[in-house]
C-alpha cells in the first residue's frame, strides 16, 4: 500500500521535472546550448502568476496566460541580446553567457520581489482523491502536471514532425549548414525554439510552484539542475526521453529516500545517474550517433 | 618554422611564469611595507587557489575538450583530506610549512586517487554527458562530504561517513562534523605556498601541453577520429590529463581548506565547479596566461563591487554577459579587426611616406 | 593574435569596471547610511566636539539563497541604530556586508572589508557556517563580536571574545524534548530535518540525546532532506504519517515548514506539528494559508504580535522601512544585539576613539554582568562562554496569533 503512496509521491516530483526537462531538452536538441537560465525562467513565469492572482486577484487560468506571455517575451529578449551574437562561436561561450544570464535572473528577482519567500497558492482547485480508506492521496497536481506533460510532449512531438516551422526545426538541429543552404532561417528558427521554450517554462513554473508552493529566487535553480539531469538521462534532444527521464528520476528519488536513505538520497540519485549512462552512453532514448571520418 | 612556433610557445610560457613572478614580487613588497589592506591580504591565498584551479581545469577543458562540471568535488576532496591530515600531524611534525606541504601532497594525491577511479568508467562517454557525470559526481562528493565525521580521542582516529553523529570518547575532538564542516581548523596557509603552488601548477601543465603526449591530447581534440586512425592512444591521453587535473585542483583545495578556520562541503558545490569554468572560458580555452589573469579579475571582481551593497551581484551578472559578448561575438571581433586594421594602415601609410 | 587583443580587451574592460565599482563604492554606501544618519544629523550639532561614532559592522547574507534571513537582520539592526542615533549621545555608525552564507573565503573578505572600513565591534555574522570562519579570525583581531543568530555551540565556544543572542542548537532540542515529556508523553515523535544544514542537524542531534534520556517515543528519526532536495518533501511527511506519527518534530526554517504544511493538509495528515525559532515568519509569508499553521507549536522568544510598545514601535517601524513585510526572530535579534552592545558600550564608557581591541576588552566584562531586556527576552545574561540565558517561550498558533502553551 504504502509504496503506492511513494510511487505517486515519485511520480508527483517527477513529472514536475519531466515538464522542466521538456523545455530544457527542446532548446539542446536544436540551439544546441545548454540553457543554465531556463531554471530562472521558470522563476520568473511563477513570480508572474503569483503577482497576477495575489495582486490583481484575477483567476488562475489568467496568471498562467500572462506568465507565458511575459516568458516568452523574456525568452526572445534574452535570445535576441545575450544569444543571438554568439552564434557559431564555441558551445561553452554560450553556456558561460548563459550562466551569466541565470545569475542576472535570479538578481533581479530578488531586487523587484525581495527574497523573502512567497507561499504560491496552487493554480489546482480540484479535492485530491483519497483511495484505500485514506492511505494513498493523489493530489489534484500530480493528475494535473502528468497530463500537461503528456500533452507537451505529444504537442510537441506533432509540432516536430508536422508544422513547417517544426520541420525547419528538426532540419537545423540535424545540420545547421546544410539547412541554411535549403533556405531555412537559421537565426529565425532558433529564436521560435527560445519562444516556444521560454513558454514551457512559464507552465513548467506554475506547476512547480502548485506541487511546491514555496517560491523565491532561487527557486528554479535546484529542479532546474535536476531537470537538466533528467534531460540526459532520457537522452538529450528527445522529447518522450525527457518525459520518461524526469519521472524516472522523480521516482528513484523518493524510493531511494524511502526505503534507503533519506541522508543519501542526492548520492544515491547520481550514481544511478552514471551507471546507466555507462550502459547507455545516450541517455535512455537518445540517438547513439556515428561520427563520421 | 618549427623552430619559429616552438620559440613562440617558449616565449608565452615564459610570459606566464614572469607574469606570476613579477606579481608575487610585487604584492610580497607592498605587503611587507605594509600598504596592503586587510582584505587585500585576504584575497591573496585564494586567488592563489583559484588560478591553479583554473589551469588546471584548463587543462581537461581547453586543451582536451572535455566538459567537467565537477572540478570543485576534487577541490573539496583535497580540501577535506587536507584539512584531517594535518590535524593528524600537528604533533608529529613540528614544522607548520613542511606540514602544509605534506597536507597539500596528500590532498593532491586523495583527488588524483578518486580522479583515477571515476575516470575508469566515466571517460568512455563525451561532451555533455561528460559534463552531467562530472556534475553528478561533484554532488556525490558534496553529498557524502557532508555526511562524514572525523575526529581523535583517546583511542585514536575515528572516521565515519553516517547519518548521524559520530560519539567519540571524553575529551576527544572533532576534525569534522557532518553539515557543521572542518572546524577549528589551523591556519597554515601562506601566500609563498600559494605562489609556489601556481607555479608548480604552471610547470606541470605546461609541460604536459608542450610535451609529445600534449600534442597528441591536443590532436585528440581536434579530431578523434583521425587521431585514433593514426595510433593515438585516445583513453590513456585523457585518462592522465583528468588524473593530473584533479590532483592539482586537490593540492589547490587543501591549500584553501587550510586558508581558513572553518570550511563547509556545501563550498564545493556546483555553483563553485562553474565559476571555475567561467575563469577558464573568459580567460580563453587553452590560454594558460589568460586562465591566470581571468581568474585573479574576476575573483577579486566582486569584492571591488562591494560597495553596490545589494546590487552587486546583478552588476556582476552584466559584466560577465558583456565581456562574454565583447570577447566571442563574431561581430564584435570583426569590428575590432577593422580598427586594427585601419591602425596598421596608418601606420603602414607613414613608414610609406618615410621611405620616399 | 586576435585572440590576445579580445583577451585583453576584456581584462581592460573589467578592470575599468572594476574601477567603476570602486569609485562609486562610496556613493552607493552613503545613501542607506545617510538616510539611518539623518536624525543624527540633526542631533549632531547639538553636541557639540562629540566623540566619533562606533563603527559597528556585520556580515549576512544579502543575496542568494539565505538572503530572507540576512535582510531580515540589517533591518532589524538599522530599526536599532536610526532610534539610538536619534536619542543623541553616543552615535552609531552601523554597515553590513553580503557574505552569501558562506562558510571560508566569502565571509572571510566580508569580514575583512569591514576591518578596513574601521569596524570596532562585529554584530554579525548571521549565519552559522560564516560565524565558524570569522569567529576565529575575530579572536585573533580581537574584536568583540555578538551574533544574532548563529547558533551552534562551536561558535561560542571559538573564543572569549564571541557571543550569540540565539539559543545555542543542542540546548534548544533539548527544551524541545523537555518540553514534549511534559505536555506530549505519550506521542509518537516524528523527526523531519535538514541534513545539510548544522542549524537542523545540531538540534536534531541535542534532541535525540535528550529524547532518549526521558524515554521520549521517537518512531522516525531520519527523514531528512539536503539543501539540494528540499523540493520535495511529500515522502518524508510520508513516512512520519506510515509511522503513525501523532506529533511531528520540524526543526528548520519556516521557508521549507510551509511547503510541509501544505502537503500534510492536502493528504489530511493532521498530527501536532513542532518547530524551532526558526519556524517564526511562517505566519507572515506572503500567501501563506494562515489556517494551515492552526496548532503549530513553536520554541519562539519573539512574537510580532505582542502588544508591548517596544515590539509594536518595531513592527511598524520595520514594516514601513521593509514595504509592509512582516518582521521575524531574525530582525528582532538584530534588533537586539545592537542595543545589548549599545547598553555595554555606553556602561564601559567606550565610543568611536577606543581601539577595538579595547572595545573587546571593555565588553568582555560588561557582558559578563549584563542584564538586557529586549524584544527576544527580558532579563538577558550570557555565561563565561558567551551563550545567553533567557527563558525558552513556547508558544501554540491558535487563530493565527501566538498564544503561550498553556
Amino acid at each position: 500500500m504504502q509504496i503506492l503512496q511513494y510511487l505517486i509521491n515519485g511520480i508527483s516530483i517527477g513529472s514536475v521535472y519531466a515538464i522542466i526537462a521538456l523545455g530544457y531538452t527542446m532548446v539542446y536538441g536544436i540551439a544546441k546550448m545548454l540553457n543554465f537560465a531556463h531554471g530562472d525562467i521558470i522563476m520568473v513565469g511563477a513570480y508572474i502568476s503569483f503577482c497576477v492572482t495575489s495582486y490583481l486577484g484575477l483567476p488562475a487560468w489568467v496568471s498562467v496566460v500572462a506568465a507565458v506571455a511575459v516568458c516568452t517575451v523574456l525568452g526572445i529578449v534574452i535570445e535576441g541580446l545575450a544569444y543571438k551574437p554568439l552564434r557559431g562561436t564555441p558551445s561553452l561561450a554560450v553556456l558561460i553567457t548563459a550562466i551569466g544570464v541565470s545569475y542576472f535572473l535570479q538578481n533581479a528577482a530578488q531586487l523587484i520581489w525581495s527574497s523573502s519567500p512567497k507561499n504560491f497558492t496552487s493554480v489546482v482547485t480540484m479535492k485530491p482523491i483519497s483511495l484505500a480508506g485514506g492511505k494513498i492521496v493523489v493530489t489534484g497536481e500530480v493528475l494535473l502536471t502528468v497530463a500537461a506533460c503528456i500533452l507537451v510532449m505529444v504537442g510537441l512531438t506533432l509540432f516536430t514532425s508536422k508544422t513547417r516551422t517544426g520541420k525547419a526545426m528538426r532540419a537545423v538541429s540535424e545540420d545547421r549548414d546544410a539547412a541554411q543552404l535549403m533556405g531555412i532561417n537559421v537565426n529565425q528558427t532558433i529564436s521560435t525554439t527560445f519562444a516556444i521554450g521560454s513558454a514551457l517554462a512559464a507552465v513548467a513554473g506554475v506547476l512547480l510552484c502548485s506541487t511546491v508552493p514555496t517560491l523565491q529566487p532561487t527557486t528554479g535553480s535546484m529542479p532546474g539542475i535536476r531537470a537538466f539531469t533528467a534531460a540526459v538521462f532520457g537522452g538529450i534532444g528527445s522529447i518522450p526521453g525527457a518525459m520518461l527521464g524526469g519521472i524516472l528520476l522523480g521516482i528513484i528519488e523518493t524510493f531511494s529516500k524511502a526505503y534507503l536513505s533519506t541522508q543519501f538520497s542526492d548520492a544515491i540519485v547520481f550514481s544511478v545517474l552514471i551507471v546507466i549512462l555507462l550502459v547507455k552512453p545516450a541517455g535512455l532514448l537518445g540517438k547513439q550517433i556515428q561520427e563520421k571520418v | 618554422m618549427k623552430k619559429i612556433l616552438n620559440n613562440k610557445t617558449t616565449r608565452t610560457n615564459l610570459l606566464t611564469y614572469l607574469v606570476v613572478i613579477v606579481a608575487f614580487a610585487v604584492m610580497q613588497a607592498m605587503n611587507s611595507a605594509g600598504m596592503l589592506g586587510s582584505s587585500m591580504k585576504g584575497f591573496l591565498v585564494p586567488i592563489c587557489v583559484y588560478i591553479s584551479l583554473a589551469v588546471s581545469l584548463n587543462l581537461l577543458v581547453g586543451i582536451c575538450g572535455e566538459l567537467s562540471l565537477g572540478h570543485a568535488g576534487f577541490m573539496g576532496i583535497g580540501a577535506f583530506s587536507g584539512v584531517i591530515i594535518a590535524a593528524l600531524l600537528k604533533d608529529v611534525v613540528a614544522n607548520d610549512f613542511l606540514r602544509l606541504l605534506l597536507a597539500m601532497v596528500c590532498g593532491g594525491v586523495f583527488a588524483g586517487v578518486v580522479g583515477f577511479l571515476i575516470g575508469v568508467p566515466v571517460l568512455r562517454l563525451r561532451g555533455d554527458y561528460l559534463a552531467i557525470v562530472t556534475l553528478a559526481f561533484g554532488e556525490i562528493m558534496k553529498n557524502i562530504i557532508g555526511n562524514l565525521y572525523a575526529g581523535t580521542d583517546s583511542e585514536g582516529f575515528h572516521m565515519a561517513i553516517s547519518t548521524s553523529k559520530m560519539k567519540l570518547a571524553a575529551g576527544g575532538k572533532y576534525i569534522v562534523s557532518g553539515p557543521l564542516g572542518a572546524t577549528g581548523i589551523q591556519k597554515l596557509a601562506t601566500f609563498t605556498m600559494g605562489f609556489l603552488l601556481v607555479l608548480f601548477t604552471l610547470f606541470i601543465v605546461q609541460n604536459l601541453i608542450n610535451s609529445k603526449e600534449g600534442r597528441a591530447i591536443r590532436a585528440v581534440r581536434d579530431n578523434r577520429i583521425a587521431a585514433e586512425s593514426v595510433g593515438i592512444n585516445v583513453t590513456a591521453f585523457r585518462m592522465k590529463a583528468f588524473v593530473v587535473s584533479a590532483f592539482l585542483a586537490g593540492m589547490a583545495g587543501a591549500l584553501f581548506g587550510l586558508n581558513y578556520s572553518s570550511v563547509t562541503a556545501s563550498k564545493f558545490n556546483f555553483n563553485t565547479s562553474i565559476n571555475i569554468l567561467v575563469f577558464v572560458v573568459l580567460g580563453g580555452m587553452g590560454n594558460i596566461l589568460g586562465s591566470v589573469i581571468s581568474a585573479t579579475v574576476l575573483y577579486v571582481l566582486p569584492e571591488a563591487m562591494r560597495g553596490l551593497q545589494d546590487y552587486r551581484m546583478i552588476l556582476y551578472a552584466i559584466v560577465l554577459i558583456l565581456v562574454m559578448l565583447f570577447t566571442w561575438s563574431p561581430k564584435v571581433k570583426e569590428f575590432m579587426s577593422v580598427i586594427a586594421d585601419k591602425v596598421s594602415g596608418v601606420f603602414k601609410k607613414k613608414e610609406a611616406g618615410t621611405n620616399e | 593574435m586576435k585572440k590576445f587583443v579580445a583577451m585583453l580587451m576584456a581584462v581592460l574592460m573589467v578592470l575599468s569596471m572594476a574601477a567603476c565599482g570602486g569609485s562609486s563604492a562610496p556613493a552607493a554606501t552613503e545613501a542607506p547610511a545617510a538616510a539611518d544618519a539623518a536624525p543624527a544629523a540633526t542631533e549632531a550639532p547639538a553636541a557639540e566636539g562629540a566623540a566619533p561614532a562606533l563603527k559597528i559592522g556585520l556580515t549576512g547574507p544579502m543575496t542568494g539563497p539565505a538572503s530572507a534571513y540576512g535582510l531580515a537582520v540589517r533591518g532589524g539592526m538599522e530599526i536599532a541604530v536610526a532610534e539610538i542615533n536619534a536619542k543623541g549621545g553616543l552615535q552609531i555608525e552601523f554597515k553590513s556586508e553580503d557574505d552569501e552564507a558562506d562558510g571560508s573565503d566569502k565571509a572571510v573578505s566580508a569580514y575583512n572589508s569591514l576591518k578596513d572600513w574601521g569596524m570596532q565591534i562585529m554584530a554579525g555574522p548571521v549565519t552559522t557556517g560564516s560565524s565558524l570562519a570569522i569567529a576565529a579570525e575575530t579572536v585573533n583581531d580581537q574584536i568583540f563580536m555578538l551574533t544574532p543568530s548563529a547558533s551552534a555551540t562551536d561558535v561560542a565556544m571559538t573564543g572569549s571574545n564571541v557571543f550569540q543572542m540565539c539559543f545555542t542548537d543542542p540546548n534548544q532540542g533539548a527544551s524541545a524534548a523537555e518540553l514534549m515529556k511534559q505536555k506530549w508523553a505519550d506521542a509518537t515523535i516524528g523527526v523531519i530535518y535538514d541534513s545539510s544544514d548544522a542549524y537542523s542537524a545540531g538540534i536534531v542531534d541535542g534532541f535525540l540525546t535528550k529524547a532518549s534520556e526521558l524515554g521520549l517515543n521517537v518512531a522516525v528519526d531520519n527523514a531528512a532532506f539536503t539543501a539540494d532536495n528540499k523540493a520535495d518533501l511529500s515522502t518524508q511527511v510520508t513516512q512520519c504519517k506510515d509511522a503513525g506519527c501523532d506529533l511531528v518534530f520540524l526543526p528548520f526554517y519556516y521557508t521549507e515548514a510551509a511547503q510541509v504544511l501544505t502537503y500534510a493538509n492536502t493528504v489530511g495528515y493532521a498530527p501536532t506539528f513542532f518547530g524551532c525559532d526558526g519556524m517564526d515568519g511562517i505566519l507572515t509569508v506572503e500567501g501563506f494559508d494562515a489556517k494551515l499553521a492552526e496548532g503549530l507549536v513553536l520554541m519562539t522568544p519573539f512574537d510580532a504580535n505582542a502588544t508591548d510598545d517596544a515590539t509594536v514601535a518595531f513592527v511598524e517601524q520595520f514594516k514601513a522601512n521593509n514595504g509592509g513585510l512582516v518582521p521575524n526572530q531574525f530582525a528582532a535579534d538584530g534588533y537586539d544585539v545592537i542595543y545589548a552592545l549599545y547598553n555595554a558600550c555606553v556602561a564601559a564608557g567606550v565610543d568611536g576613539s577606543t581601539p577595538a581591541a579595547d572595545v573587546c576588552a571593555a565588553l568582555q566584562e560588561q557582558f559578563a554582568s549584563l542584564s538586557v531586556d529586549g524584544l527576544t527576552g527580558k532579563g538577558m545574561t550570557w555565561d563565561a562562554n558567551g551563550m545567553i540565558s533567557k527563558a525558552p517561550a513556547a508558544m501554540v498558533v491558535t487563530d493565527g496569533v501566538y498564544v503561550p502553551v498553556a
